[in-house]
């Protein structure tokens, strides 16, 4: 009788700690994925235009357009754009930092950018929020673009001068847009000059980040935070700019 | 006795009007119809909100803000507010936004068929006959304080594309059509020699010769792992230009939508007939053409002129590292085509409309702003970023535009080869340019005829079998998306003709049933009043 109730407390304390952080990781430290759902390196396998089924979480969102929404989502092996997935205004509302998702869609790559379109998503139980990889060092790397869509850290980057007039911004990616608009600017490390952008439909004209690059001099040092997205090469999304510490 | 009749009576004329009231609340309360003012008067201030769109193109931006500028300087009492825009569908959507909450702007680039859309509001959009007509302020009217065109300067064709209920509701901004930029070099590697003008079946044949692989996956004709001979930006445009050179149906002036026929059908077998190997994609499934094209992955980019300034190896705009940026001959041609002696090519570009306000001065100063964009500064000035060409033959024959013209090539800058052949290819080619009619919902058709386009080369790509099933579902799935269903039947204004409504709502039956009540009700007295004094 004993050893039962001995077994019977273990299997309990086994389920509650399992239970109680609602931590998508399995005790081998990965995503526990729902049947049929691929885990981050099957997807990174798949072919483009193959059909896909991921589960992921949440990481940012832009906003919403004519029933569709584009979503940052990372498991903890990797990153997916989720780019227009259909989307009622209703489920917009409950898409938050964290919130797990099981997507539907197909692989695509365009202009260098892999994502997932004509996507259909559910929301289910379970939260993560990944921490900013600090990518600095990859920069200048070929092994950058395996950290594609993450959520990622720059450090020590410094403002170059982005448009002819020494100005440290832009409206648009050649000045000809105007308040409101995607910010660009570019930032260099070791000799080597990158554009980075805040995109409007992510971070728009009334948010933290839009203010801080609207701040930027030539010459700054700062630390960012961001989306590691790809346009014919490396074009991060940047939704935080901070002095380097 | 007496009193108590009056009051029911009373009460009953009350109810009656009462429900005539309610009825006018559901129709539509717009503004008054424009009249245009005696005079302008200049003692006042006036401030209107212009939206523009630019190509994505500083230099576009600058133009207007000259614009305003030199047009504040002439009018010092009229202040002109520029918002920006790079994509017409985002002004489209801003627009009908705005309509509901009488916030349009005054002076908006569009595209026609958006204007019909917004014409389903009262009074919403100003016809401009009048006002082009009038002495005093219309065009190279005697009070305009700048030397604009005259009505007759106006090239017509292009008036006439913003015309349509009998009215002029835009006026021609620019001018653009499309064009294939050709990768010369490459289609000589493979063999063939290009024509004067592009065949379909050409442009299909080399781009399949053009997918042979050595053992490495390496395309022969660039050496490269990425090749997409034949790229199209906007496929909505090359299935109604497919349609028109085959002489098929797409709309009409009654508003009929004919895009969903056999004709069709046989084209997007043909489009995912080339799709398997490679050799054909688009915009929104790969990307730009011109970062194609200038890579060395792509020997057609079909593309608008005005987006000449982005093709080729010596492009001035470039969105590609210049690392990647491939040598080779560019050349400009038109769009391909069924039958090469009779070529067919779509006439585009921004037109401008002037949106009515409840002050008809403040109408008057929109106008006169819309007007000094005609001038022949701003025009010669604006079709020069791009491969635009002007609207008005007195920019076109003016002095500083021929001499542009005439500079072609001299740098790749402003006198970018491509950008100026693409605009002389235009202007030799007016009388084969076309436009689709406009009614509301002729934005929507044309949505509809590129997303037959995008679903079946993506379905091609994900190993969807295409046969008549699957065209039969993707009619209906592209109609119910954009729901042409909803707008069968209606003429080009948007009143319902024969359409099945169905069912009247509850709501609907119940005021009718009250106006039905009311009516007998009166009629009852009345006939008892009389039967009375008898």
């Amino acid at each position: 009788m004993k050893r039962l109730v001995a077994m019977c407390l273990s299997l309990l304390l086994v389920t509650g700690c399992v239970g109680c952080g609602g931590s998508p990781k399995s005790d081998s430290g990965e995503d526990a994925k729902s049947e049929g759902v691929m885990t981050y390196e099957e997807y990174e396998k798949a072919e483009i235009d193959t059909e896909v089924v991921i589960e992921a979480y949440v990481q940012a969102k832009q906003a919403w357009y004519e029933g569709q929404v584009t979503v940052y989502a990372q498991d903890q092996d990797g990153a997916y754009f989720l780019y227009n997935m259909a989307c009622s205004e209703e489920d917009y509302e409950k898409l938050k930092t964290g919130t797990k998702i099981r997507v539907m869609g197909y692989k695509a790559e365009w202009s260098g950018e892999v994502e997932i379109t004509d996507a259909t998503f559910e929301i289910l139980e379970g939260n993560y929020v990944a921490e900013a990889k600090d990518v600095t060092s990859l920069l200048a790397s070929e092994e950058l673009i395996q950290s594609q869509n993450q959520f990622v850290a720059f450090k020590g980057m410094t403002v170059e001068a982005a448009g002819e007039d020494g100005s440290a911004y832009l409206y648009g990616w050649d000045g000809s847009g105007q308040e409101g608009d995607d910010l660009y600017f570019n930032v260099s490390l070791d000799g080597e000059t990158y554009t980075f952008t805040v995109e409007s439909n992510l971070c728009d004209s009334t948010s933290d980040v839009y203010a801080a690059v609207k701040a930027l001099h030539v010459g700054d040092v700062i630390d960012m935070e961001g989306f590691l997205y790809w346009y014919e090469g490396v074009n991060p999304h940047i939704t935080s700019v901070k002095a380097a510490e | 006795m007496k009193d108590k009749k009056n009051v029911a009576l009373r009460v009953l004329l009350l109810l009656t009007g009462c429900l005539c009231l309610l009825t006018g609340c559901h129709g539509q309360e717009g503004l008054r119809a424009f009249a245009v003012p005696k005079q302008f008067d200049q003692s006042r201030d006036y401030e209107i909100t212009f939206w523009a769109k630019n190509d994505t193109n500083k230099v576009q931006t600058a133009v207007y803000e000259q614009a305003i500028a030199d047009f504040e300087t002439l009018y010092p009492n009229i202040h002109v507010n520029l918002r920006l825009y790079t994509d017409y569908g985002k002004i489209y959507n801003d627009v009908i936004t705005n309509i509901a909450t009488r916030t349009t702007p005054n002076v908006c680039i569009t595209y026609p068929d958006h204007i019909a859309t917004y014409l389903t509001g009262v009074n919403t959009v100003v016809p401009l006959e009048e006002l082009m007509e009038d002495e005093w302020y219309g065009l190279h009217g005697s009070e305009v304080l700048f030397d604009g065109p005259a009505m007759e300067e106006v090239v017509p064709q292009y008036l006439d594309e913003c015309a349509f209920e009998g009215h002029y509701y835009a006026m021609p901004y620019m001018r653009s059509t499309e064009v294939c930029y050709v990768n010369r070099t490459y289609v000589e590697k493979l063999g063939y020699t290009l024509p004067d003008i592009l065949t379909w079946d050409f442009v299909w044949e080399v781009s399949e010769a053009a997918m042979r692989q050595d053992q490495e996956g390496n395309y022969l004709v660039n050496g490269q792992k990425i090749l997409i001979p034949f790229l199209y930006k906007s496929t909505d445009n090359m299935m109604i230009q497919m349609l028109k050179q085959k002489d098929a149906g797409y709309s009409n002036e009654e508003g009929e939508l004919l895009l969903f026929q056999d004709t069709t059908k046989e084209l997007l077998y043909d489009i995912a007939s080339h799709v398997p190997r490679g050799a054909f994609s688009t915009f929104k499934i790969s990307g730009y053409p011109a970062n194609f094209l200038n890579a060395g992955q792509c020997i057609f980019a079909v593309d608008s002129t005005a987006g000449a300034t982005w093709m080729g190896t010596d492009a001035p705009l470039l969105d590609i590292s210049e690392d990647k940026v491939v040598e080779f001959e560019t050349e400009v041609r038109m769009v391909p085509q069924y039958d090469p002696r009779h070529p067919k090519m779509i006439s585009q570009g921004p037109s401008i409309c002037i949106f009515n306000k409840e002050d008809s001065q403040e109408v008057l100063a929109s106008w006169l702003f819309a007007q000094y964009l005609l001038s022949d500064k701003v025009q010669t000035a604006y079709a020069k970023t791009e491969g635009y060409i002007p609207v008005t033959q007195k920019a076109q024959d003016s002095e500083e535009y021929q001499e542009y013209l005439s500079r072609c090539g001299e740098d790749t800058e402003q006198y970018y080869q491509v950008k100026i052949e693409a605009a002389k290819l235009l202007m030799e080619h007016v009388e084969d340019t076309f436009v689709t009619p406009v009614f509301n919902g002729s934005a929507s058709l044309r949505d509809a005829a590129g997303q037959l386009i995008e679903n079946t080369v993506k379905s091609v790509r994900r190993g969807e079998k295409i046969e008549d099933k699957y065209m039969e579902e993707l009619y209906q799935e592209v109609q119910a998306l954009y729901r042409l269903d909803q707008i069968k039947g209606e003429n080009r204004l948007g009143i319902r003709e024969k359409k099945e409504l169905g069912e009247l709502p509850m709501t609907a039956k119940g005021l009718l049933g009250a106006l039905a009540g009311a009516w007998i009700g009166i009629l009852g007295y009345m006939g008892w009043r009389r039967w009375k004094r008898r």
